[in-house]
């Protein structure tokens, strides 16, 4: 599936990285505490999390993540999409809660990463 | 063996917002040195919880980044007010941090079992009202 493809399913926002909307992705994680994220993400590229704070782009930056969803309407400012730009990481923000987030990619054939 | 590269850091133990900005710069380095990709992937990890660390126990420090042809090696520095129990620090899920940490993300207790995790060697030797020192090294 690709970015483009995920902003689609999920009605989302795409806030930045539309060069990057044919970035093929496979693997998902899901979790809004960052140190689980480095702890458990694996070879994820996708991180879904209703945490907004640049500490969410710099745990991406650390794992090579190219797309970060923001659930719940969570709406990164622009410091942290500036952010975002500097490390070439795509943001989307959708309306849905995690868990119908998740469901939705899930459905669509993405997985969880181990 | 061939030269070492030594890149220093002094960490603002102030702003939450900057923290990581040192781990990123150490893992672009490692980047353009050709470093391994998993190499990298750890000493990003290992470094970056070492940061957040750093600012939310102990007002900053200081971060040694040594690269030689062996493995890289890390030293974090702080004067913070030491780890009372290691033992204890090191159980995933224990921590002491303040809630407001826990609101952005961290302080979940998994900052010192990720440490251990990405790195090959870990060693801490703290002092209570002193300080604590973190080495950790990553093989190449």
């Amino acid at each position: 599936m690709t970015i483009r493809e995920m902003q689609e399913v999920l009605g989302a926002k795409f806030l930045y990285g539309k060069e990057h909307a044919d970035v093929d992705v496979q693997y998902v994680f899901s979790a809004d505490m960052m140190s689980d994220v480095l702890a458990f993400c694996g070879k994820c590229s996708v991180l879904i999390t209703g945490l907004c704070n640049p500490q969410v782009v710099r745990t991406a930056e650390m794992l090579d993540i190219c797309c970060i969803i923001f659930v719940r309407g969570k709406m990164p400012d622009e410091d942290m999409l500036a952010l975002a730009r500097g490390k070439s990481i795509a943001v989307l923000a959708t309306e849905h809660y995690m868990f119908t987030t998740c469901g939705i990619l899930y459905g669509n054939g993405l997985r969880g990463g181990a | 063996m061939g030269d070492q590269l030594i890149f220093t850091y002094v960490i603002d133990g102030n702003d939450f917002t900057r923290a990581g900005e040192a781990s990123s710069s150490v893992k672009n380095k490692l980047k353009m040195l050709g470093v391994n990709s998993e190499a990298i992937r750890k000493v990003a990890i290992a470094m970056y919880e070492g940061e957040i660390n750093m600012v939310i126990h102990a007002d900053g420090g200081t971060i040694t980044v040594t690269i030689s042809d062996s493995d890289i090696t890390m030293v974090l520095a702080d004067t913070g007010p030491g780890i009372p129990d290691v033992e204890k620090a090191m159980q995933e899920g224990y921590s002491t941090a303040r809630e407001e940490v826990r609101s952005l993300g961290f302080g979940a207790g998994m900052g010192l079992p990720n440490m251990k995790r990405f790195s090959d060697e870990m060693d801490i030797r703290t002092v209570i009202g002193k300080g604590t020192t973190i080495t950790m090294k990553v093989y190449l």
